[in-house]
């Protein structure tokens, strides 16, 4: 089973080779080999000592903060989005209040706001928690007003007839019925966040990987520039896989429940 | 009712952030009242500068769009009529798809000595990827039955394409251009403060952030707020007309 879906995988070998073939034929200089950028990569952040999981001091200058910042920023937002949402698609008065707000902020591209927080918080880490916040914190915030608007009423009821407090019917009622539009919500910002982190560090910052890679472009490094590149992508698809994980494990009894019904 | 509330909301959250400025609870000096930047918005409207830079920055993202759809539709219909390509081509696209474009800035702006052509670029990239994967999800619910019918009667593949998969996926398609157009906004406005050069909104917003106006700022950001509004409006109607036979169809 596994060997049979590594096998549809082929064309990931055979993209990686022609592209190396094909950079070392043209002599691109904006496109060097793969094997180069590999190397690049090795040396700049992963060739460190083993006692420190192999990272080199510039790994700590450059991932530790940007990795950190994503994190804050992807949990405040979860965090203040997920309440929020719950409040506002509970609260039909409070949903048309703020709707034409919302639709609007959400709106109002993020990096737009870039130039208004350099002048809020200068150059440094609250200006990029601030970025990673407003960009990351809209499908969360949509989502979970859209799971917790649509409960079943049936569950609802149901809630009433046990006689569950408003504290319950919450946690135990609203929120797992919400639970798989708010992931769905989690799983959209958790890419964005990663957006959001790129954009800020190269507008404003002295530090990260995106400030790396600005600098790689300025030194003409161009295999540093595609290391970050690749990093970048690396980092996309670990978080992405990472959250699926975690929503499987959380949400397994959703799935379960959907698939015995049918 | 609902829009009265509405309008409420709106109001209430001006005059919220206009009396913590005329309190003292935010410093004027810092963050212009709320009826500066409102006065600043409406004065952008006529302000020839801020006009040629809404163009600069729209044009790459018109054009961006255009190829994109003009690439990931083909392929996306080439890709789910042929289901073996699609399983080798799907990791791929996996592989490729989390890259996360901005991150592409860099190298573009070596690529292109034009800004507007690096901002085009880009926003092709990036508007791919939601079309194509919308299309072929699309194409994945196509009513099979459509489809041989269509080859009962003796039709061939590129005809049971062209007049079952692609109506029928259309609407899915039209999702994926609407979530691609509410990034190429983004895309285009980071282009403009990296990498600077030839005008546009996030150009002009650097101006006006070293002459410190962030009121300036501020009221740029609610036009570009405004016009991805209008956007994705104009998109869901077109949408609903567009598809009018889908939900006759369905309901």
């Amino acid at each position: 089973m596994i060997l049979r879906r590594l096998a549809w995988c082929w064309l990931l070998p055979v993209a990686a080779v022609l592209w190396e073939v094909a950079t070392r034929q043209a002599q691109a200089v904006y496109f060097p080999p793969p094997s180069a950028v590999v190397a690049r990569l090795h040396e700049m952040w992963f060739s460190g000592p083993p006692w420190r999981g192999f990272l080199t001091d510039e790994a700590f200058a450059d991932l530790l903060p940007s990795l950190g910042r994503l994190a804050a920023g992807w949990a405040v937002a979860a965090a203040v989005g997920v309440v929020a949402g719950l409040a506002i698609g509970r609260l039909p008065w409070l949903s048309a209040l703020v709707e034409p707000l919302l639709h609007f902020g959400r709106s109002v591209p993020p990096p737009t706001l870039l130039g208004v927080f350099l002048v809020f918080f200068k150059i440094g880490t609250p200006l990029q928690l601030a970025a990673i916040v407003y960009g990351v914190i809209w499908p969360v915030l949509i989502n979970s007003t859209d799971g917790a608007r649509h409960v079943d009423r049936q569950y609802i009821e149901t809630g009433q007839v046990y006689r569950l407090g408003r504290r319950d019917r919450l946690l135990r009622v609203i929120l797992p019925a919400a639970a798989p539009k708010i992931f769905a919500g989690l799983r959209l910002s958790v890419s964005l966040a990663l957006i959001m982190m790129v954009i800020s560090e190269l507008v404003a910052s002295t530090e990260g990987i995106g400030h790396r890679m600005l600098e790689a472009q300025s030194e003409f490094d161009i295999p540093a520039m595609w290391a970050g590149i690749v990093l970048l992508g690396l980092l996309g698809i670990l978080l992405n896989a990472a959250f699926i994980g975690v929503e499987r494990a959380l949400l397994g009894w959703h799935r379960a429940s959907r698939t015995s019904s049918r | 009712m609902r829009v009265l509330l509405g309008v409420a909301g709106v109001l209430g959250f001006l005059a919220l952030a206009e009396t913590a400025g005329r309190v003292g609870l935010i410093d004027p000096a810092a963050v212009p009242l709320a009826s500066t930047v409102l006065a600043s918005a409406l004065a952008l409207a006529t302000d020839a500068d801020f006009l040629a830079g809404v163009g600069a920055t729209l044009l790459p993202c018109v054009t961006g769009l255009a190829i994109a759809v003009g690439v990931a539709v083909p392929l996306g219909l080439l890709l789910g009529s042929v289901p073996p390509v699609e399983r080798s081509v799907r990791p791929l696209v996996e592989f490729l798809r989390p890259i996360p474009s901005v991150s592409l800035i860099p190298l573009a702006m070596f690529l292109f000595t034009d800004s507007q052509d690096a901002k085009t670029a880009l926003i092709v990239y990036t508007c791919s990827w939601p079309i194509l994967i919308n299309t072929l999800y699309g194409l994945a619910d196509v009513d099979p039955l459509a489809k041989q019918t269509l080859r009962a009667f003796g039709f061939g593949p590129l005809s049971v394409a062209l007049r079952v998969s692609l109506p029928s996926a259309a609407p899915f398609i039209a999702t994926g251009i609407r979530i691609a157009v509410s990034v190429t906004l983004i895309v285009a406005v980071s282009v403009e403060l990296v990498a600077g050069g030839e005008g546009g909104i996030g150009q002009f917003q650097s101006v006006a952030a070293t002459g410190n106006r962030v009121d300036r700022v501020l009221a740029a950001s609610i036009w570009a707020g405004l016009i991805g509004l209008g956007a994705n409006l104009l998109l869901l109607a077109l949408e609903r007309r567009v598809f009018r036979w889908r939900q006759e169809v369905a309901a």
